[in-house]
């Protein structure tokens, strides 16, 4: 019978044939990117040095490709980034009167802001994650609609907040912006000198929440729901899945991470400003799609997300390293780029389909 | 409870405002048995089926199953199941992204965390005892309908089942597929499983079912071994009529039988929802399509409009071949067509009763050429009057019109076009006595006048009234025409049983 013939072959999910056809680009690439343009591109701290830029991208987009498998969407995520940023610097510097008070009311020392400020983090994520969740889950309320509400509101806070930018003090900043050398991943400046390879702490937790968020998606009976939320909202239903739990929780958790990714943004910078972290929803939707992620739900994985960023991060480094330092150059090429990942994508899917009759 | 009853229904009543949907439904089920739940649309099968499953409360009567005592109330889904009842719906309420194995698992495992070897292991196991052709790692898509079926019936009886309810399993399956279905079905039968069959497919319910309830109009008709019910009969309890009293005279045939020019003809027309056939209908001639509901008949003629996307045959219109593949084709060849689910695919609910008249019209002269404002008010108002269409302007919305004459403006809509062929499909359906009267009246008017009708009806009465010939439907294929003297109730319906009353 035809069915025995396809038995044989392994199966493999589109979310796992996805997440193979971005790293094997992101590889691939990379590895054209040093035989071309060498210098570099083979240099250690090159691949470094787009981690530390895009740590707190790699936390929003784990976020968001959550909510992107639950089939929803959260474009708020950039300006709650800023929002915590913003907080944290001030917590920091002081210019917030509120926990100046509290931390002398409480007789801790100027190293408590930074726990204040983590704290903050998390709170102003998590609020966000909790209404824009009830919203959308509870009241069935279109996710775009509110989270773009959600992204007005947080970047008019900033403003409200300080309408000047603002910058960390250097002492806290020197202990935030610590990096973690490693010698034998470095390489000889100009002069010689051997330089070790640095990754800034960020990175460590992007990478950390990078594996916690898949182990959640993979390992847990909520993880597996938000899949079964994104293949079919009324199936799930029917299969005993919560399914109002399950969009809440993916609108929570990317609240969360948003809110940790301010941090992140926050410890990279040291700086706070109303234009921070701008279009980084987008540049989170991008990746998440460039990893693997279905815009239409029930299909994507955070270790294809992580590949995204950085695929697109080796995009832009390539524009700009191949002599074209326009910055529309490095627009040009993602949207360009964007398109042939969403055709490959849908090409592949296609085929893959085409063959079960 | 006797020792092989797994499940009784008694004096099952629902009432939803205004209709009796149940009434005193008494309803039996064995250990390890297939039983076939029959009826037309609006007996009431799907009612008792969401009444067992807890989808609605009864109103009154008492349900049993096999190992509590006392009677139950289901309240809900998740309720039913845990006394064993488990159903199957026709769509299959399965995630196409997810795996085979977690198909079966998710929703229904404790803990918070998932052991994916365990559960692709249990998967496999229960997979192949029942012989099901999925590997617990493939992604349901991949897998096709009938082995997706077949994996939401896994999951069903993988939790302690006594009953399982399949409803419509087999309408999206082919032959083969139906055929894999029914060795689980016989597979489950064996070992001890009560299986409840829905369907509208006569040839399968004899040839997998051990028992038959037949329901009609919310009432229980009887309960009837396969062998002991010959398939005429079973139709007459469908539809109502007892075979004795079957011998209705038919008047004189007004349409005239006699075959005249060929008007439309269709060799081998197929879409994506009708299979081949064969078709052609005479200048001035009505004839009709029956047979049971699901039995391909409303398919047949949306293929001949290009309603559905036609995917083969050939097609001539006046003898000159025509290419009809999508409705604009049609209505550029001539063809009206009213569609059987009118609040779906005929009225537009929100706009005037003028504008849902100029419609068709309008789409025909094209987008650079509209009607004036005066012309459409001379064509609404004309029509009104011709069809004594009751509504208070022209500009009344549709929606707020009664059935029948939603169905008279959508008519007008056609006969504005003045088509040479107007396919009608359930016009009469939901409308009162006296309107339909007028709309047979109608058919056979326009029938004299020159135009071929192709008219559907659910009540033979009606078709026999109108058609001076039948096509007879079954299980999607075409089993017999009917001309002349063969335009009786019991040919009609021996033909739609098939065996005895064939008419070639």
């Amino acid at each position: 019978m035809e069915e025995k013939g396809k038995l044989r072959r392994e199966p493999i999910t589109d979310t796992q044939l996805l997440m193979t056809i971005t790293v094997c680009i992101f590889v691939g690439m990379y590895i054209l990117a040093i035989l071309i343009w060498g210098g570099g591109f083979k240099k250690p701290q090159m691949l470094f040095d787009m981690l530390n830029d895009n740590a707190y991208l790699i936390i929003i987009s784990c976020g968001l490709t959550i909510v992107m498998i639950t089939g929803s969407i959260d474009i708020s995520v950039g300006g709650v980034t800023a929002l915590v940023a913003m907080v944290g610097v001030m917590i920091l510097n002081g210019n917030l009167t509120l926990f100046n008070g509290l931390i002398a009311a409480l007789g801790l020392g100027e190293g408590a802001r930074i726990a204040f400020a983590l704290l903050m983090s998390l709170l102003i994520g998590l609020a966000f994650g909790l209404v824009q969740g009830y919203l959308i889950a509870h009241l069935e309320i279109q996710p775009f609609i509110i989270t773009l509400a959600g992204m007005f509101f947080a970047r008019g806070m900033i403003t409200i907040i300080s309408v000047d930018p603002q910058k960390g003090p250097q002492d806290l900043m020197d202990i935030l912006q610590k990096r973690i050398e490693m010698a034998w991943l470095g390489s000889p400046n100009k002069k010689g000198v051997m330089i070790p390879a640095r990754m800034e702490i960020g990175v460590v937790i992007a990478l950390v929440i990078v594996v916690l968020v898949y182990l959640l998606l993979r390992r847990t009976k909520l993880g597996r729901s938000f899949y079964a939320v994104g293949g079919n909202r009324q199936s799930a239903l029917m299969l005993g899945v919560n399914v109002r739990q399950s969009r809440f929780m993916a609108h929570l958790l990317c609240g969360l991470l948003s809110g940790i990714a301010g941090f992140v943004f926050m410890m990279h910078t040291g700086a706070g400003n109303a234009t921070n972290a701008t279009a980084a929803e987008m540049n989170a939707i991008a990746s998440s799609i460039i990893g693997g992620t279905l815009l239409t739900g029930g299909v994507g994985n955070v270790i294809g997300t992580f590949f995204g960023v950085l695929t697109l991060s080796t995009i832009k480094s390539i524009v700009t390293t191949s002599g074209l330092r326009d910055p529309w150059w490095q627009s040009i090429t993602t949207g360009a780029m964007l398109c042939f990942f969403i055709l490959l994508q849908s090409v592949v899917l296609m085929r893959k389909n085409k063959r079960k009759k | 409870m006797k020792e092989d009853i797994v499940l009784t229904m008694r004096g099952i009543c629902k009432v939803f405002p205004g209709v009796m949907a149940l009434n005193g439904v008494d309803f039996t089920l064995r250990k390890g048995e297939i039983h076939a739940l029959m009826g037309e649309n609006g007996a009431g099968k799907s009612t008792l089926i969401k009444v067992l499953t807890g989808v609605y409360p009864k109103d009154a009567g008492e349900i049993r199953v096999d190992g509590v005592d006392e009677a139950i109330t289901i309240r809900s889904p998740q309720e039913a199941q845990s006394y064993g009842i488990s159903t199957v719906y026709q769509e299959i309420s399965l995630c196409p992204n997810l795996t085979v194995a977690e198909n079966m698992f998710i929703g229904r495992t404790r803990g918070g965390t998932v052991n994916w070897k365990a559960m692709e292991k249990r998967a496999g196991e229960l997979l192949d005892s029942l012989g099901i052709p999925a590997r617990p790692r493939q992604q349901l898509s991949n897998c096709s309908l009938a082995v997706q079926q077949m994996v939401a019936i896994a999951r069903a009886v993988d939790t302690e089942c006594k009953v399982l309810i399949l409803d419509e399993p087999t309408s999206s399956l082919d032959d083969k597929e139906v055929e894999m279905l029914f060795r689980l079905m016989r597979d489950l039968k064996a070992r001890g499983v009560g299986i409840i069959f829905v369907t509208h497919f006569l040839e399968q319910v004899y040839e997998v079912s051990d028992r038959i309830t037949v329901l009609r109009n919310g009432e229980l008709v009887g309960e009837y071994e396969v062998e002991k019910l010959p398939q005429v009969q079973l139709v007459a309890m469908m539809i109502g009529r007892e075979l004795e009293n079957l011998s209705v005279i038919r008047k004189e045939n007004p349409a005239g039988a006699a075959k005249k020019e060929v008007r439309y003809e269709a060799r081998q027309l197929s879409s994506t929802e009708s299979r081949p056939f064969d078709f052609y209908i005479g200048k001035g001639e009505v004839n009709g399509f029956t047979g049971l509901l699901g039995s391909g008949r409303s398919e047949s003629v949306r293929a001949i409009f290009g309603a559905d996307p036609v995917t083969g045959g050939e097609v001539k219109m006046e003898g000159k071949k025509a290419r009809i593949t999508k409705p604009l084709d049609a209505m550029k060849n001539g063809i009206g067509y009213l569609p059987e689910d009118r609040k779906r695919d005929g009225i537009i609910a929100d706009l005037s009763v003028r504008d849902n008249i100029i419609l068709a019209l309008q789409v025909l002269r094209g987008m650079g050429h509209p009607i004036s404002r005066a012309k459409a008010e001379a064509f609404a108002d004309e029509y009104i009057k011709a069809l004594g269409i009751k509504t208070a302007s022209t500009d009344t919305p549709i929606g707020s019109l009664s059935g029948g004459n939603q169905q008279k403006v959508i008519l007008a809509r056609w006969l504005l076009t003045h088509p040479k062929y107007l396919i009608l499909d359930e016009p009469t359906r939901g409308i009162d006595v006296g309107t339909k009267t007028e709309i047979q009246k109608l058919v056979l008017k326009l029938a004299e006048e020159g135009m071929s009708v192709t008219f559907i009806s659910s009540e033979i009465e009606e078709m026999l009234r109108t058609c001076s010939r039948l096509i007879v439907m079954r299980d999607r294929n075409i089993v017999g025409e009917l001309t002349g003297d063969e335009l009786t109730q019991s040919h009609v319906m021996h033909t739609i049983a098939g065996g005895g009353g064939d008419s070639e």
